[in-house]
């Protein structure tokens, strides 16, 4: 074989990174170096703004797993788990029902997605005026002539149901787009011949449109469950996470900026990292991603 | 040619980089202990300084220019420049791991007291500006002053006049109990909510916090929440708690205090919605703009001491604001010295503000007349060990100046939340108790 000149092998080589340096500047900066300024922080008492900081080795991790409360808080991402079920079942069934022909079938695509559009922070304050005393939720109720005096996020149960029902709301329309995508993958010819069979509606996703939608349905069980565990913007503008409704990260925050412990608040930040991914390997493992082969 | 390796070896590269660049948190402190001395003639100082504020909106409707040029009539070579931050604690904090904030900045309540002298040029000795200013111990390390409040303020609640005089209630509480009897008075009387938590904005529950010293009339206030339980018996905190405590759950706050709005509690209280809000005279201003607003009359706006006497008469705290100071850093201290000086003594900042003079020598601004009238005493709290209070809130995470516990305390007196009082303030007093002992104090 004839060997290429050096000049041209070089370029050969350089080409590929040269298109790959702006993403890759892009994600350097502004991902992992701040993970990797996250992880060295982890070993330091710094309080986020002295420009004397020392190492503390592990102690911040050794506090972490020595106050039990500071985990009790992920008995809150209960609610959000148990959401996210809902969630991913109402997901799935107006992406199976708007996959078939339904009227004004692109409107109620359009109506549940939106939602996923908006800016969390947003939604937050829109909620807030939602769940007020005498606010949106209570004026619907009432025109349905049902008079509810009750406190929406009055207590710590009736807070967090209804946090994690706006969250339902809001990514709901993530959840529906990825499986209506997956489910009008699946070619049309398998339901005309399982209509032919004789097979239901019921049938038809049992069989064909479950099994189809497999990946995307394990990745999205990943996503709800990581996303469970790290839920912050909703109960932070809302709440604050007064009432019960504090998260993991909610605290992680504070104890940033309301306690100054930057170091500490880190090490939490590195061990949600870890508690994410030791969750998700688990999950890979029992549900291994199997290729699905339909025909 | 081993492509993989290749890989491997930029990879890691790029990852010694970003580790290296981790290792840095901001500028060495090599200016640190420079003065800010004040320019002899004012006509020969120059330069351009940028002041960095928390008042965004006199920065928008241009009254902060009409400062700067009325500065510019005495120190004509001067340029001011602003730059109002809204979110001015988080950004500021951030901005000061570099150089670069600013020439004149509000001191942000995060920096450690002894970690000034770092971060600001010193505006003089301690000794020297004790005479002529108010606060000065609050900024001061070593004998040295760091900063300088352009206006003083004391906490108090704000409440609607007319709402407490259609309740049968025309003097001052002089005791907790009172005061609850007083908005019972309220509940029953008239419509108004008798006092109003702000619950969900959350830091007008950590105002209660400056309570401290108005109850014992004790100037030593301070340094003894850095010695002892802030929530011992008899404690100026602990009545505090308890008062808010007892008034959340007799039922005289809000119907739902969980979606409670900071901005519509102004006209609503103006008008008379609500009766009563522990806060500061300086929302006194706010409120009697949200009256004007409202179309209602701005004098109902009316202002109270905490309802706790000694030896007969109220006792009010006075504090500094956001103390103004120089940054260490700056190329241009004369100027941001001036700057400075000007502002505090001769802008009418604090009169515009119907707030307290940092002068010594000034009188009371006129919405305090009532005060004067009562014989209310000014304190000053000692501040010598308030950086000390502010590691052991920090160290014990129990949050003195955060809504955090008071929320909880909120939820706790309407039932949303299970406990007993006794025994949530105890722990939090065990907290903070081990939080001192194990930073040495």
């Amino acid at each position: 074989m004839e060997r290429l000149p050096n000049a041209v092998k070089a370029r050969k080589l350089l080409t590929p990174w040269l298109f790959l340096i702006a993403p890759l500047v892009l994600l350097i900066v502004f991902t992992y170096a701040p993970v990797a300024n996250m992880l060295v922080y982890s070993f330091t008492d710094w309080d986020g703004v002295s420009p004397e900081l020392s190492f503390t080795g592990a102690g911040n991790y050794v506090d972490i797993f020595t106050r039990s409360e500071l985990f009790q808080v992920f008995l809150v991402s209960g609610y959000y788990l148990a959401a996210s079920v809902v969630q991913i079942a109402l997901a799935l069934y107006f992406a199976t029902v708007l996959s078939f022909d339904v009227r004004f079938r692109n409107f109620f695509k359009g109506v549940i997605f939106f939602p996923y559009l908006i800016n969390g922070v947003a939604i937050g304050f829109v909620f807030l005026y939602f769940f007020q005393d005498g606010g949106t939720l209570d004026s619907v109720l009432g025109l349905f002539g049902y008079e509810s005096d009750r406190a929406w996020l009055g207590t710590s149960t009736s807070a967090n149901v209804s946090l994690a029902g706006v969250s339902v709301w809001r990514h709901l329309g993530l959840n529906f787009v990825l499986f209506l995508g997956a489910v009008q993958s699946i070619p049309g010819e398998l339901y005309e011949a399982a209509e032919l069979d004789g097979a239901g509606r019921w049938q038809q996703f049992r069989y064909i449109i479950a099994p189809g939608i497999r990946p995307v349905l394990s990745l999205t069980v990943i996503l709800s469950v990581s996303g469970s565990l790290s839920v912050f913007e909703i109960p932070y503008i809302m709440t604050g996470g007064a009432t019960g409704t504090e998260t993991f990260v909610i605290q992680t925050v504070k104890l940033a900026f309301q306690f100054n412990k930057t170091g500490l608040a880190s090490a939490a930040a590195v061990v949600l990292l870890l508690i994410i991914l030791a969750v998700t390997w688990v999950q890979r493992r029992l549900v291994p991603d199997d290729k699905v082969d339909l025909v | 040619m081993n492509h993989r390796r290749s890989h491997r070896g930029l990879i890691a590269t790029l990852l010694a980089a970003a580790i290296a660049a981790a290792g840095c948190t901001g500028g060495g402190a090599s200016s640190e202990g420079a003065d800010a001395e004040a320019p002899d003639d004012p006509s020969k100082v120059s330069g351009t300084i940028t002041v960095l504020t928390h008042r965004t909106d006199i920065v928008q409707d241009g009254t902060m220019d009409r400062y700067a040029e009325a500065f510019n009539r005495t120190y004509p070579k001067v340029k001011v420049e602003f730059e109002g931050i809204t979110d001015y604690e988080a950004e500021v904090k951030i901005r000061m791991n570099t150089e670069d904030y600013g020439d004149v900045l509000m001191i942000p309540a995060v920096i450690k007291k002894n970690d000034y002298p770092k971060f600001f040029a010193s505006l003089g000795t301690e000794e020297e500006r004790s005479e002529k200013y108010r606060f000065t111990d609050y900024t001061a390390v070593d004998g040295k002053v760091y900063g300088q409040s352009p206006i003083g303020v004391t906490p108090g609640f704000i409440y609607n006049k007319r709402v407490w005089r259609e309740a049968g209630v025309t003097d001052w509480p002089t005791t907790p109990d009172a005061f609850v009897t007083a908005l019972k008075a309220i509940k029953s009387k008239t419509d108004a909510v008798p006092y109003y938590t702000n619950f969900a904005a959350g830091w007008p529950l950590a105002q209660w916090t400056t309570v401290n010293g108005s109850v014992g009339c004790d100037t030593g206030a301070t340094t003894k929440l850095a010695e002892g339980d802030p929530w011992a018996e008899g404690a100026d905190l602990r009545v505090a708690d308890e008062l808010l405590y007892d008034i959340v759950r007799e039922g005289l706050i809000e119907k739902d205090p969980t979606t409670t709005n900071w901005e519509a509690s102004k006209p609503r209280t103006a008008k008379g919605g609500i009766a009563t809000q522990w806060l500061g005279s300086w929302a006194i201003i706010q409120f009697r703009q949200a009256a004007e607003q409202a179309g209602a009359d701005p004098d109902d706006i009316g202002f109270m001491p905490f309802p706790a006497q000694q030896d007969g008469t109220f006792c009010a705290v006075v504090a500094p604001d956001y103390n103004q100071a120089v940054n260490v850093h700056s190329d241009n201290k004369p100027a941001a010295r001036a700057w400075i000086d000007w502002f505090t003594e001769k802008s009418g900042y604090a009169d515009d503000n119907l707030a307290l003079s940092p002068l010594k020598d000034a009188a009371l601004p006129d919405v305090l007349k009532d005060y004067e009238a009562a014989g209310v005493t000014f304190i000053e709290t000692e501040d010598s060990r308030g950086g000390e209070v502010k590691e052991i809130d920090n160290a014990s995470e129990v949050g003195i100046y955060q809504p955090d516990y008071r929320q909880e305390l909120v939820d706790m007196a309407r039932g949303a939340k299970d406990g007993e009082l006794d025994d949530y303030l105890a722990g939090l007093g065990e907290r903070w108790t081990e939080a001192a002992t194990s930073l040495g104090s």
